[in-house]
């Protein structure tokens, strides 16, 4: 573990990996540290974002080391359906990448459990991981100004769903109704860190 | 119920407050007032608890009309004032009577003005704040002409002085003190010396989001991508280009180009007030620097 200082408005902890980033923010998470306003989970680091006016960031570095983590620590049991029509506009690109068929792509995507490893991208996104090793494509060579919202994508080893229309470049290839994000709602984002997913095919 | 009717805007003119916190692993940032500092102070001056609602003024430009009498307070940059055409101060208790306009000019020194209402503005809350992030859309919309925003009632406090003794934010160069990291290995020793030796300038390209800074690239020791993490305000990131972006308030949650010079957090707010032209100079804290 390497403990990184942003000036006096964070701490960035590196880990070894994804499972040791997870074990950390579900140590640490419930605890309500003076002086920590928020904790970002990402694929080897937790951020500890502080309020400089009230972190003694000695004191929280001091008590992170003393954390014990544990490797492949469980964020959460909890789990999520997400129901999807698998009509995406790159569903074709995506079967001639992967040599699947098309129906091969819905099988790999719906065949494996899924798990949310961290958000950033806009409010409610979650990266998702653990899926098929077949289903790896890169990024769309352009991407699109708009990607309507519920839109399931993949890039990389990750899928996602898009919470909201944005611009974005992942290869898309279906949609849900589900909302995985809504303000106004407790929780908020259905996609936490940690959340374990399964995509279902829409009948 | 107290309200005010906004009259005109200028550049940019949104709802802000102390921002939303505790939700950034669900991808929603901080946001909330680009210079902490100056917002706080307004808040004071009026008798509020500091986190109340009021506005962020992009470059002026903002008119409105008390619908009812207000007691308000403009701090940061130093825009001209006027309450019914009679100019006021900045840093002041004013009161503005019932159907009475207050006028906030161009600044002469200084980007963003902070007006605080005694009461707030109480604009529904999303996510525990009235902040405008201007990057997720999360918040109310920017405030436009026609708009008739509500103040909450008088908190219990009393303004306790009629003026605040604080210096416009300065025109011409800035002095900002950074903490080298967390990504400053990834860089060569000569950009280092650079970013700490030369003055950046504020390019147009400047926004809540970030301040595009422009002077002599900062080359990485190695190629390679780094994974996205975590960022802050003040993070000094570098993209393929080697020319920095200083994040602010509305900063993405994480980033994928490496970071490598924080600003302390009191910087952030002075660095808040620079307008595109204005030449930043970086400095750690122990001094090394063009001034030092």
């Amino acid at each position: 573990m390497r403990i990184l200082p942003l000036a006096d408005s964070g701490l960035l902890v590196e880990l070894d990996d994804l499972d040791s980033v997870h074990g950390l923010y579900t140590a640490l998470r419930h605890q309500r540290i003076p002086g920590v306003v928020n904790l970002v989970p990402a694929a080897r680091t937790l951020l500890l974002q502080l309020d400089p006016r009230h972190a003694d960031p000695e004191r929280i570095e001091h008590l992170v080391r003393r954390t014990p983590v544990e490797p492949g620590g469980l964020a959460t049991e909890e789990s999520l359906r997400i129901p999807v029509v698998y009509d995406g506009a790159d569903l074709a690109e995506v079967a001639a990448l992967t040599g699947l068929t098309e129906r091969g792509v819905v099988e790999e995507h719906t065949g494996t459990e899924w798990r949310v490893a961290f958000g950033g991208f806009a409010p409610g996104f979650g990266y998702l991981t653990g899926g098929s090793a077949r289903l790896e494509v890169p990024r769309r060579a352009e991407s699109r100004t708009r990607v309507p919202r519920g839109s399931v994508g993949l890039a990389g080893s990750f899928s996602g769903v898009y919470p909201r229309s944005s611009p974005g470049g992942w290869q898309l290839i279906g949609h849900t109704e589900l909302e995985i994000w809504r303000p106004d709602r407790d929780p908020p984002a259905l996609l936490r860190p940690g959340v374990r997913v399964r995509f279902e095919e829409a009948g | 119920m107290t309200e005010l009717r906004i009259l005109t805007t200028g550049p940019l003119t949104t709802v802000q407050d102390l921002g939303r916190t505790g939700a950034a692993h669900i991808g929603v940032g901080v946001s909330g007032a680009a210079d902490r500092g100056s917002f706080r102070l307004a808040n004071r001056l009026v008798g509020n608890p500091e986190g109340y609602a009021g506005l962020e003024v992009t470059l002026g430009g903002l008119s409105l009309r008390a619908e009812h009498p207000l007691t308000v307070a403009l701090t940061g940059a130093d825009c001209p004032l006027a309450v019914d055409g009679y100019a006021a101060a900045p840093n002041t208790v004013l009161r503005v009577p019932a159907g009475g306009v207050l006028t906030v000019g161009t600044p002469s020194h200084g980007a963003r003005g902070y007006l605080a209402v005694r009461g707030g503005v109480e604009v529904d809350p999303v996510l525990g704040s009235r902040a405008t992030d201007t990057l997720s859309g999360l918040g109310p919309p920017p405030v436009s002409a026609g708009d008739v925003l509500p103040v909450g009632p008088a908190p219990a406090e009393f303004p306790l002085v009629d003026t605040a003794p604080v210096p416009a934010p300065p025109e011409g160069d800035l002095v900002l003190t950074v903490t080298p990291g967390p990504r400053a290995d990834w860089f060569t020793g000569e950009a280092l010396a650079t970013l700490l030796g030369t003055g950046y300038r504020v390019t147009p390209e400047s926004d809540r989001v970030g301040m595009r800074l422009d002077g002599p690239p900062l080359e990485r020791r190695h190629g390679g991508e780094l994974p996205s993490e975590g960022m802050v305000a003040g993070a000094l990131q570098v993209p393929p280009s080697g020319r920095p972006t200083l994040f602010l308030a509305d900063h993405p949650v994480t980033g994928g180009y490496p970071v490598i010079a924080v600003l302390r957090s009191t910087e952030v707010d002075r660095a808040a007030q620079a307008r595109p032209g204005q030449r930043l100079w970086f400095r750690t804290r122990r001094g090394h620097g063009p001034f030092s």
